[in-house]
């Protein structure tokens, strides 16, 4: 690992269930996200990648490999460190339904100042941040009174990234940020976080839709059944894919170019796929 | 593999059209008797045996209400206040509740967004599909468990004899929604509903559903309407599309002309979404051929 990795991921084994039951969901994941990157982590349901996003936030133990997050080692770490590194907001998480992750009862305002509070910040210089951070999401500063329950569901995800970016982290997980959106919302939280990209923030777009979020990344990480069957530079990965999974989820993916011709290209995969 | 724009649209195009449409919708407006509100503000188009028509937009947009006026199952405040739906020539308005009977499932039929949560969940699938066929075909029991066995094997369902006797929590999305597409085809009818049909699926098995679709229409002339937000979606599958929004058709035109020639700003940024964000971006230059 490069000192520039933000995140370093090696040899990742995770296991679920006891004794008979027990099943591996991950098999030896090695990746990592430098400074600034943006990749994409793409799988279907039961592939693990929900297990490989909490495994690096901590909420899934391993049973072999390592989670270096900035430098540190967190393979072993207690769960006092993890609560210092929670604090200094190294690493944030945003989930694909901020009406879940934000508190009920706090307006955006105090949601959004709260990370920064807790790090022992003055409140004046808290609200300010507050409000640079609301104008950077393209907010109405008249939102800042209202709780998420008052909020469209585009306005609470940018809440919610808002808040995520306030501890200036240098590295966010979003976990499907834009698929409970309409397009509109899409575009705009699209936009946003491309804009974010000048900031240095690593980003890691979790979503079993590679087509969501490939204008957006610089590398794809494919994952099937528990293991990373290609990561890549984005545009290799989608041209030329080498996994017989990735090639089927790229001619999958609905786009604008005319899929119906890929018919049987897919009927030929998936023959491939589960020989 | 290179796609030049409007080329492989043609392939979705090659049915020859026909005569008289399965559906028929003229200026549909849907009111809201409880508001006076009127929430779709006139739609129209006509869907012959072995096409398909896409219905494009938001929740809210009025995509759904439309699919269920032409089901005759609107929530009950809500009415078709002008406005005509010809179902294969029969105006649904003079319709009672013996001639709905007749026509659901026999001629016009539906798939929606949550498979499961149109099966009866203590009760296996293949039982349900079969009760279908037991009604509307009149046909003994063990005919329809034959018939049954039959349409989950057409839809590519694996080990069909195992699937027929599990309960619905022991199926995946994708396996439910095919057992939901065979019982509404089970009657055989000349015109299917897919709202949002696939959209809560994993791609790859989104894909699946699709081509599945598009082999029903190209196998039996089953005339498909399909819901979707994505306008890819329904651009796979459609030779024609609407793009609707807060109850206007804003767009409508061959499947070619909204996407190589949208008019309104709000089809321009459906496409622009794919064009920036979506797998577009890369696509345009040739993949590799590989042996």
């Amino acid at each position: 690992m490069t000192t520039r990795d933000v995140l370093a991921v090696e040899d990742l084994e995770v296991h679920y269930g006891l004794g008979r039951r027990r099943r591996r969901v991950l098999d030896g994941i090695s990746l990592s996200v430098s400074d600034g990157e943006a990749v994409g982590l793409i799988g279907e349901t039961g592939s693990g990648k929900s297990t490989l996003a909490r495994a690096v936030v901590g909420l899934a133990p391993f049973s072999r490999g390592r989670v270096v997050i900035d430098g540190q080692d967190v393979s072993k770490a207690t769960k006092r460190e993890w609560r210092d590194l929670r604090r200094r907001g190294v690493m944030q998480y945003v989930f694909q339904d901020p009406l879940r992750s934000l508190d009920p009862d706090l307006t955006v305002a105090q949601s959004i100042a709260e990370p920064l509070l807790i790090r022992g910040i003055p409140g004046a210089e808290a609200a300010s941040r507050t409000r640079a951070f609301i104008d950077l999401m393209r907010l109405d500063a008249e939102l800042l009174g209202r709780l998420p329950g008052e909020l469209s569901g585009g306005q609470r995800q940018r809440v919610a990234v808002a808040r995520a970016l306030v501890t200036e982290p240098k590295l966010i997980m979003l976990d499907e940020p834009v698929s409970a959106l309409d397009s509109a919302n899409r575009v705009q939280i699209l936009e946003i976080l491309k804009g974010l990209r000048q900031t240095g923030v690593a980003l890691v777009f979790i979503s079993h839709d590679l087509g969501s979020v490939a204008g957006l990344t610089d590398r794809i990480a494919v994952l099937y059944q528990g293991e990373l069957v290609e990561v890549g530079p984005s545009r290799s990965v989608i041209n030329d894919p080498q996994h017989v999974y990735t090639r089927l989820l790229i001619d999958s993916a609905p786009t604008l170019r005319s899929a119906a011709a890929k018919r049987s290209e897919r009927e030929s995969l998936r023959a491939l796929l589960n020989a | 593999m290179t796609s030049v724009a409007g080329r492989d649209l043609e392939l979705t195009t090659g049915v020859p059209p026909a005569a008289r449409p399965v559906l028929s919708l003229r200026d549909v407006h849907i009111r809201d008797q409880a508001s006076g509100r009127e929430i779709v503000h006139g739609i129209s188009f006509d869907l012959a045996a072995g096409r398909v028509v896409g219905i494009v937009g938001e929740s809210g947009s009025g995509k759904t209400l439309t699919c269920r006026a032409a089901l005759g199952i609107l929530p009950d405040q809500l009415v078709v206040s002008s406005g005509s739906i010809t179902i294969d020539g029969h105006d649904i308005a003079g319709l009672n509740v013996k001639r709905w009977t007749e026509l659901r499932g026999a001629t016009i039929s539906a798939v929606f967004q949550d498979p499961a949560s149109y099966l009866n969940p203590s009760i296996q699938v293949g039982p349900q599909i079969a009760e279908v066929i037991r009604v509307k075909k009149k046909v003994r029991r063990r005919e329809a468990r034959d018939q049954a066995l039959e349409l989950l094997r057409s839809l590519q369902l694996r080990r069909p004899e195992s699937v027929y006797s599990q309960y619905p929590f022991e199926l995946s999305g994708g396996m439910l929604q095919r057992v939901l597409i065979a019982a509404a085809i089970a009657a055989d009818p000349r015109v299917l509903i897919a709202d949002e049909a696939t959209t809560a699926l994993d791609v790859t098995v989104q894909a699946e559903i699709l081509d599945l679709l598009a082999e029903l229409r190209e196998r039996t002339g089953l005339a498909l309407l399909v819901v979707a937000h994505d306008l890819a979606v329904v651009a796979q599958v459609c030779d024609e599309v609407l793009v609707m929004r807060q109850g206007d058709v804003v767009e409508h035109g061959t499947t070619a002309d909204v996407l190589y020639r949208p008019q309104h700003d709000y089809t321009r940024l459906l496409i622009a979404e794919h064009e920036q964000y979506g797998l577009e971006r890369f696509l345009d230059s040739p993949r590799k051929e590989r042996a």
